[in-house]
């Protein structure tokens, strides 16, 4: 069996303690370990509550940059090889902490990036902003997303049998597969030597 | 090594007692801000260039003509010249007159701008910012250098047999810096033809000048104008001193708080940190800006920003006081003390002009250097 590593970013928008949405981050975290391990690959798991960055995201929306709590969060995230981003709806949407972390990132910081995408909510009747709201973020950001999107309402946690589990250990094995297909992340460093030479800028190339 | 100050120009209200100074207050308050730089010992004082309110400086050249006049020694430059909206022709001719009437005291410090509806004002659009400013200084270069020029590009009418006027001063067209904050391909024109790069160096951490001066210098040497650290590099900061350092902080706590760009966000402690704004007494800004050189190596230009955020021009000229009483004829001697040789000065126009035509510039690429001696 070979032993490979890989990292795995989770992004949590919850606001409470304890909140759903960081039991859905964890739900779908542990599957996605698993998963892994079963494809031979060990996980590093890094978890980043956004509710702990409230006010650096703020400071970075006005300074236009991340102070240096911030600047390691979004580290982690940019720099894993797969990442699970999972908020509470609100107004039928994601939430806007969860929104303006992902507007602080440069836009290719995720490019080709595999996310499992996650939201909760207290109805089912939400269910949808996952695809409307969250997989075009990801679209944009040129993030390969996982077909399954996982949503959780009040009634899945009371045990109704709206097949909670199985989508998640589906979408964490849609997560795995894309994570274990793909080489570690290593982000482009915008100081390398230039690939166009200067010369070809100035002939407008 | 030079030392000096730039100012934004905004017009901005004093936020202790509400009240903005008119615009014609503002622009002379630059005035007097310029020339006590002068009489205090600075050597450079550089000015921006912008076309929408709150600020007044629209004309650079007007206003560093006039300034010709009223002082001897001053170094004047801009921070920055728009090379993307500002036609290069114009800027080609008003600052080859300006180094006339200056007789040579005059560089500049190109910069793209960032402000998105001002391109389309001047028939330009943000989105092409960085070919505007390779093409644009490529001509701008050629009409400075070459007498007679013929020119085709894509974005401004083509020349032919055109000539520049005034022509350089002795030959020599001033020293150019470039400005960028974040964008590579800006330090790398910098490095391709040999000029100054510049980091603004106030609104973000330091992990950002430092990547960008060392790539900059990484450059310089790939393109053979001589060792990285003998590339020509500039660097902005911002400090708010008194002789105490909690009268510092006090004083100039409410201007932080609402000041354009960073106001309403981080803490003056936490923005003092994670920046290289220094608020505190003399001493402190002489430890913070000696620690610049740990970071960008040995540097050629200092620039201090002292005259934003509603400050009134009192407190400006006292600010100017301490810069030239005790900070820095101290950051001289320990500058000084610490450069090796080898590591040159900021080319001026007469050390231009005693190294031959274009010593520190190639004559319009890198590759003509050596034919054109």
């Amino acid at each position: 069996m070979s032993t490979q590593t890989r990292t795995l970013a989770v992004v949590s928008a919850g606001l409470s303690n304890p909140s759903s949405t960081r039991l859905l981050a964890d739900r779908l975290t542990a599957a996605t370990v698993e998963a892994l391990r079963e494809r031979g690959i060990t996980a590093t798991v890094e978890v980043v509550e956004l509710r702990q960055h409230a006010r650096d995201l703020a400071d970075n929306l006005l300074t236009g940059f991340p102070n240096a709590s911030l600047r390691e969060a979004v580290d982690t995230v940019t720099g894993a090889d797969g990442l699970i981003a999972v908020t509470p709806i609100f107004s039928a949407s994601f939430s806007g902490l969860f929104k303006t972390f992902f507007d602080v990132l440069d836009k290719d910081a995720l490019a080709g990036r595999p996310v499992l995408m996650g939201a909760t909510a207290g109805t089912a009747r939400h269910s949808l902003a996952l695809e409307h709201a969250l997989r075009p973020l990801f679209a944009y950001l040129r993030a390969v997303a996982a077909p399954t999107a996982v949503f959780a309402a009040s009634e899945d946690w009371a045990g109704g049998d709206g097949g909670l589990h199985d989508r998640v250990t589906r979408a964490a094995g849609e997560l795995a597969d894309l994570m274990a297909g793909r080489p570690p992340a290593a982000p482009a460093d915008p100081f390398d030597d230039p690939t166009t030479s200067f010369e070809e800028l100035l002939k407008g190339r | 090594m030079q030392f000096g100050i730039f100012s934004v120009s905004d017009v901005t209200p004093d936020p202790t007692t509400g009240r903005a100074p008119t615009e014609a207050e503002r622009i002379k308050a630059m005035v007097a801000i310029a020339r006590k730089a002068e009489e205090v010992g600075l050597d450079v004082f550089a000015t921006g260039e912008h076309h929408n309110p709150p600020f007044v400086m629209s004309s650079p050249t007007t206003y560093l003509g006039y300034l010709a006049a009223q002082t001897s020694t001053l170094q004047l430059s801009t921070a920055t010249t728009l090379i993307t909206t500002n036609d290069p022709v114009k800027i080609a001719e008003d600052y080859a007159l300006l180094q006339h009437l200056a007789d040579g005291r005059v560089d500049l410090m190109m910069g793209r701008g960032n402000t998105g509806p001002v391109y389309p004002w001047f028939g330009q659009d943000i989105r092409t910012g960085i070919e505007l400013a390779v093409e644009n200084y490529a001509l701008l270069r050629r009409l400075w250098r070459e007498d007679v020029v013929d020119w085709e590009g894509k974005f401004r009418t083509p020349l032919q047999g055109f000539t520049a006027t005034p022509r350089p001063l002795d030959g020599v067209p001033p020293f150019v810096w470039h400005g960028s904050i974040r964008s590579p391909q800006i330090a790398e024109q910098a490095a391709y033809y040999g000029d100054g790069f510049f980091h603004n160096h106030i609104f973000w951490p330091k992990e950002h000048t430092q990547r960008m001066v060392e790539f900059y210098r990484r450059r310089f040497e790939h393109y053979g104008h001589g060792s990285a650290d003998q590339a020509i590099v500039g660097l902005g900061g911002q400090v708010f001193m008194r002789k105490n350092s909690q009268d510092a902080v006090r004083e100039f706590r409410p201007y932080f708080d609402v000041a354009p760009v960073y106001g309403h966000g981080p803490s003056l402690e936490e923005f003092t940190s994670e920046t290289p704004l220094t608020v505190g007494s003399p001493q402190q800004v002489i430890e913070r800006t000696l620690g610049f050189r740990d970071y960008v190596g040995d540097y050629q230009r200092q620039l201090f920003l002292i005259d934003h955020a509603g400050l009134p021009l009192k407190t400006v000229l006292e600010q100017l006081d301490l810069l030239g009483e005790e900070v820095v004829p101290v950051l001289r001697k320990e500058f000084a003390a610490l450069k090796p040789a080898h590591v040159p000065d900021a080319p001026t126009h007469a050390s231009l002009v005693a190294a031959g035509r274009t010593a520190t510039q190639p004559a319009v690429q890198p590759g003509e250097e050596v034919t054109t001696r």
